[in-house]
């Protein structure tokens, strides 16, 4: 049974259909890219599995229990920790009242306790500034926190939008450096939107692209066709009814 | 020397309660982005249940006849019930409303409240004899100030220290605090909106309970309408302090409370009558120098 399944799911804004029939399954431990161009709808996927959006129609399952039109905080309180794009970090709280916050659900408290040092071993500068209010940091700074306090909720399934969005490429390197040492160490699942494919490519995983709301390609990254994928991202053959209007 | 201090006692308790209801506002708003409007409206509810229902001028003590201590707690109490109850029937199910639609609605409620004590009190006020102890003067550093004025500015302060503690070193606090700044990723992180809502509501209930409990005792009459000026001018506050700034609504709040006690002070006593006036233009005269107020927290600038 797959740790993530999203069957057949519809979102529609007002008039605009943002997801036309999207099904998708993440497996204990894999790590699921979601890529594809500005406005396939990938956003749209993550929130409406976040509960902050409601789907029209489709179902969604986490660990085999049905979460469609969960408020957020039953979601991230059945593990589904979720991290948006634009690093939203509580700009006046202090970096460690960020991380606590995420801890908030936890009933043991030595657990989460270990967890803090062990993320502070990983982002050594977190604990340098852990008084400082977190709106002081540089923007790779703040990803990084964002994405520890995703970690401080204990999650079954990180979901992380476009990590790299507004970031210098060296920074991006080395926020998915750390991505990718805390996913070995820590076992962690994820799902990761990036418009980028890639970046997909380079980090290993599974990978689907997302394309005016429908899922046009899915497969291993090691395995995707160069030539499919870009066809496929850039729409050359898509047929006719997708073709936004 | 004793008239200046006289000054500041006077400045610092109208203070104190416009800060108090600033407060109970810029609670509510920091997590809903609601103004509730109905917030004058829980004062004076707060205080006529004190009061057995009647059309008559002189009152019958109800709960009013509680000991001293019992008897704050309970207006308080009302206060944060009745604030309840309110989050509950109307503004939970309006929660993804419009602002707009929010604010109308909770004129809506004002609007009830206040019919409800007419129907039960009618619009005559009430002369009402509270804690008679507080009327009494007390000399401080040779001025006399009424006992209450003393009481008001150290309750305001406790209150302000507790709300301090709570929000810097409670759970709760910390999860009031990232909610007021972004509610969503909050959410996301497993921060239950509402029972965070709740907390507030009770929070502000509770405030607005202790002004009513302090304007009856200074006027020793109760009125409908008894906290509709505190409400105006607390709201103001909140503006002027900065939308969502806790500290600048209790700050604002303070200032407003000094600059209408100094204009009493310090204007002809032609001028007098039209002290609000002068109040309000300095109001608009700070909008217009800082638009986003004093304080305007950093979740509300634009961010770059």
């Amino acid at each position: 049974m797959s740790l993530l399944s999203v069957e057949n799911l519809v979102v529609r804004y007002g008039q605009l259909t943002a997801l036309r029939g999207v099904s998708l399954s993440v497996e204990e431990g894999e790590t699921l890219f979601v890529t594809g161009p500005n406005g396939a709808g990938k956003s749209t996927l993550l929130k409406a599995i976040a509960g902050v959006v409601a789907p029209a129609e489709g179902t969604i399952r986490l660990g085999g229990a049905e979460i469609t039109g969960n408020t957020p905080e039953t979601t991230a309180r059945l593990g589904f920790s979720m991290v948006p794009e634009g690093r939203q970090v509580f700009a006046e709280l202090t970096i460690e009242e960020n991380l606590w916050l995420g801890a908030g659900m936890r009933g043991n408290r030595a657990e989460a306790l270990r967890d803090l040092e062990h993320l502070y071993e990983v982002f050594p500068m977190l604990q340098e500034r852990r008084h400082a209010p977190a709106g002081l940091l540089s923007g790779g700074q703040q990803q990084m926190l964002v994405i520890a306090r995703a970690l401080m909720t204990a999650p079954r399934l990180v979901a992380i939008d476009e990590p790299s969005l507004g970031l210098a490429p060296l920074i991006i390197d080395q926020v998915y450096q750390l991505l990718l040492r805390l996913r070995s160490e820590r076992g962690l699942t994820l799902l990761i939107v990036e418009q980028s494919s890639t970046r997909a490519l380079m980090t290993g995983g599974r990978m689907a692209l997302l394309r005016s709301g429908r899922i046009v390609l899915e497969g291993a990254c090691d395995a995707l066709d160069g030539e499919a994928l870009e066809r496929a991202y850039f729409g050359y053959d898509a047929p006719q009814e997708a073709a936004p209007r | 020397m004793t008239a200046t201090l006289q000054i500041l006692f006077d400045a610092l308790s109208l203070g104190s309660l416009y800060a108090l209801g600033a407060l109970g506002i810029a609670l509510i708003f920091g997590v809903m982005r609601l103004v509730n409007f109905a917030h004058g409206d829980y004062i004076a509810f707060s205080v006529f249940l004190l009061l057995w229902p009647t059309t008559e001028a002189v009152s019958i003590l109800f709960l009013g006849v509680l000991p001293a201590p019992l008897l704050i707690l309970a207006v308080i109490a009302i206060g944060a019930v009745l604030s309840v109850v309110s989050e509950l029937v109307v503004f939970r199910r309006l929660r993804d409303a419009n602002p707009a639609t929010m604010m109308i609605a909770s004129f809506a409620l004002g609007f009830v409240l206040k019919h409800i004590l007419l129907m039960f009190y009618s619009s005559r006020p009430k002369s009402v004899s509270i804690l008679p102890d507080l009327a009494r003067q007390v000399e401080v550093f040779g001025a006399r100030i009424p006992l209450l004025q003393v009481v008001t500015i150290l309750a305001t302060i406790v209150i302000l220290i507790a709300l301090t503690a709570f929000l810097k070193r409670t759970r709760f606090g910390l999860e009031m605090r990232a909610a007021a700044q972004d509610f969503t990723m909050a959410r996301m992180l497993g921060v239950k909106a509402n029972r965070v809502i709740l907390i507030a509501f009770a929070i502000s209930g509770a405030l607005a309970g202790a002004i009513g409990l302090v304007l009856v005792v200074q006027s020793g009459t109760t009125d409908i309408n008894m906290g509709l000026s505190v409400m105006l001018i607390a709201f103001i506050a909140t503006v002027i302090g900065g939308l969502g700034s806790l500290y600048g609504a209790v700050i604002a709040g303070f200032l407003i409370g000094g600059a209408s006690v100094l204009m009493q002070v310090v204007l002809p006593i032609e001028a007098r009558p039209f002290r609000d006036a002068f109040v309000y233009a300095l109001v608009i005269a700070v909008l217009i120098w800082r638009p986003q107020g004093l304080f305007a927290p950093r979740s509300a600038r634009q961010r770059v």
